[in-house]
């Protein structure tokens, strides 16, 4: 079958497709609002029909119908196989290693993956002060693999995060073992302007594509460490069949594909 | 026992007197569900100060009583309304301003603390939060660490005696009261609650006293027949407050949806002090009881919030 690339899409859309291909077919995956939300519904109707999407307040395997604003709505009950509670998800599945793909954001992110999501400056007397880690610490500790979706800003990409609040692969290699985590890390960072992985041996983020009508070059002025650019392709457009269904059946509400990317 | 069940039915005013200021208090519900937003008000009405709140991920719950100045500490993972709101604005303003003291753990973190209380075990291991600063860095001060009430260590990392592996032990909380919204509870006190239970079944089981507000109280043949179904045993509940639409502007599983309108407002006003300060003004201190705030909202959004029987959210809902 011939892929028939879409020529009309937001930045948001091509993001929530490209969160949407991280997911096998089969696989367990926590998801988070916004646009891994996107992503998972997205996939779960196009390549990936058995993926089991799992929501941290007590909702298992949940067939949405409408759009979740919340990993607690009530949208996520919907035909869901069953629902309990967050110490039951995180204790049960979460870490006793059912999650294949978590997916994490955050306000920055470094060379290594680690996340921030707590605050910038001291964290006794913070510059800023963020939400905080929520799920998502659990989820960088303990899925087997994790997808990280960010706004790419030279300040939100620096060398090394103010404070860890979801790890990474914390100091490079052999870094999550020291630290007592027994499996998992992050394999990508999708960002509106192409798409991050970790190198093997470094354990360094490199770019390896970037999105249509942005260079290697943006890509790298716009990262706060050095970024290893000289593997990046151009990233894979979404297709028109991904395009309508995100639109049509995803979120005809639009209730996150109407926001402005920097809003996520 | 009929006697006795009566004695637990009240008003939320009553209810309310029942948490004293500085008290180690928990609230039921997840970021934009089910909490208990009546007694909430209550509270900030009858002025309490000094709490201390433990909490997995609450939402403007937390946000209002630090807002109002409630609040003294803080034990939690998340302070937010998710779509609605990336961070708190009372908490955020709390936090840099200093105002209030707070120590960060994870979600899994926080619910495991409570579920060690629970269960009357004072400590309970995990393998969550490894590598992460939240084990590096405390935010309580040694002089609040030497409170009695409070845990003299955020927690302690060690090797598992059986298999060697590295995991960290979370100190077990006991709250002095914890207050969840149900949709059904019957009159004796035992609870019923549809969909997610979120971190309520700990929150509530790790209470020295336990306040339920609801949406109905039913007779107790009617939840006894289905018992499978019930989340909480009547003895453990020691007031019973019916407060329909009481977890307002929040969601309560099959009864109504969240209010997107209304958090709107809220975020928009809770940014600064004094329109903060209006808002509590005219929706908590203006009116005198819940049924005056419900008046205020009015009638049309509360039917619009109404909850689909089959779906259990309001599908029509205008979210945008």
């Amino acid at each position: 079958m011939v892929k028939r690339y879409a020529k009309d899409y937001k930045l948001i859309e091509l993001m929530a497709v490209a969160a949407a291909r991280e997911i096998r077919d089969g696989e367990v995956v926590f998801a988070g609002t916004g646009l891994p939300m996107l992503g998972a519904m997205l996939a779960q109707q196009t390549h990936a029909p058995n993926c089991v999407i799992v929501f941290e307040a007590g909702a298992v395997d949940c067939k949405l119908t409408h759009l979740p604003m919340s990993v607690g709505d009530p949208r996520t009950m919907r035909f869901a196989s069953t629902a309990t509670g967050l110490f039951d998800v995180f204790s049960t599945i979460l870490q006793r290693g059912y999650i294949d793909v978590g997916f994490l954001s955050g306000a920055q992110i470094d060379a290594y993956g680690n996340i921030n999501a707590t605050c910038i400056g001291d964290y006794h007397r913070p510059k800023v002060r963020f939400p905080g880690s929520g799920g998502s610490g659990d989820i960088a500790c303990l899925s087997k693999r994790t997808i990280i979706i960010a706004v790419h800003e030279k300040r939100r990409f620096p060398e090394r995060v103010d404070y860890i609040t979801s790890p990474g692969w914390i100091d490079g290699p052999g870094g999550r073992e020291r630290a007592g985590l027994k499996w998992g890390g992050p394999v990508a960072v999708l960002t509106n302007l192409g798409v991050l992985r970790f190198d093997e041996r470094t354990k360094r983020a490199y770019l390896v594509s970037y999105h249509p009508g942005v260079t290697p070059k943006q890509v790298k002025e716009n990262t706060g460490f050095e970024l290893d650019v000289s593997r990046a392709k151009k990233t894979e457009p979404p297709t028109e069949a991904e395009i309508k269904i995100l639109r049509k059946k995803v979120d005809p509400e639009g209730i996150f594909l109407k926001k402005v990317a920097a809003e996520e | 026992m009929a006697s006795e069940a009566n004695d637990k039915i009240m008003s939320l005013r009553e209810a309310a007197k029942l948490v004293p200021s500085g008290a180690h208090i928990s609230l039921g519900g997840f970021t934009t569900q089910r909490h208990p937003m009546a007694f909430v008000h209550e509270l900030i009405r009858q002025k309490k100060r000094n709490l201390h709140f433990y909490g997995h991920s609450p939402g403007g719950d937390l946000d209002m009583l630090i807002g109002a100045g409630c609040i003294k500490r803080v034990e939690l993972a998340y302070e937010a309304d998710e779509a609605f709101a990336r961070i708190g604005p009372c908490f955020r303003r709390a936090v840099e301003g200093g105002k209030i003291e707070w120590e960060d753990y994870s979600n899994f973190g926080m619910v495991q603390r409570f579920a060690a209380g629970a269960m009357g075990i004072p400590f309970i291991p995990t393998r969550t939060m490894l590598g992460s600063d939240i084990v590096k860095k405390e935010g309580f001060s040694e002089k609040t660490r030497s409170d009695p009430k409070i845990a003299p260590k955020k927690l302690a990392v060690m090797n598992c005696p059986f298999t060697g592996d590295k995991i960290i032990l979370l100190p077990a909380i006991q709250t002095d009261v914890t207050i969840i919204h149900a949709q059904v509870v019957d009159a004796q006190g035992t609870i019923r609650i549809y969909g997610q239970n979120f971190g309520d079944e700990q929150q509530a089981k790790c209470a020295k006293k336990l306040i339920v507000t609801c949406e109905e109280i039913v007779e107790p043949e009617e939840l006894r027949e289905y018992p499978e179904h019930n989340l909480i045993p009547f003895f453990r509940v020691n007031a019973i407050v019916k407060v329909p639409y009481g977890a307002h502007p929040y969601a309560c599983y099959r009864y109504y949806d969240y209010d997107p309108e209304f958090l709107r407002m809220y975020h928009r006003v809770a940014r600064n002090d004094k329109t903060f300060r209006e808002f509590l003004n005219e929706y908590v201190f203006g009116v005198s009881d819940w049924e005056k705030y419900l008046t205020k909202i009015g009638d049309r959004k509360l039917r619009a919030l109404k909850a689909d029987k089959k779906l259990g959210y309001a599908p029509a809902l205008k979210r945008r």
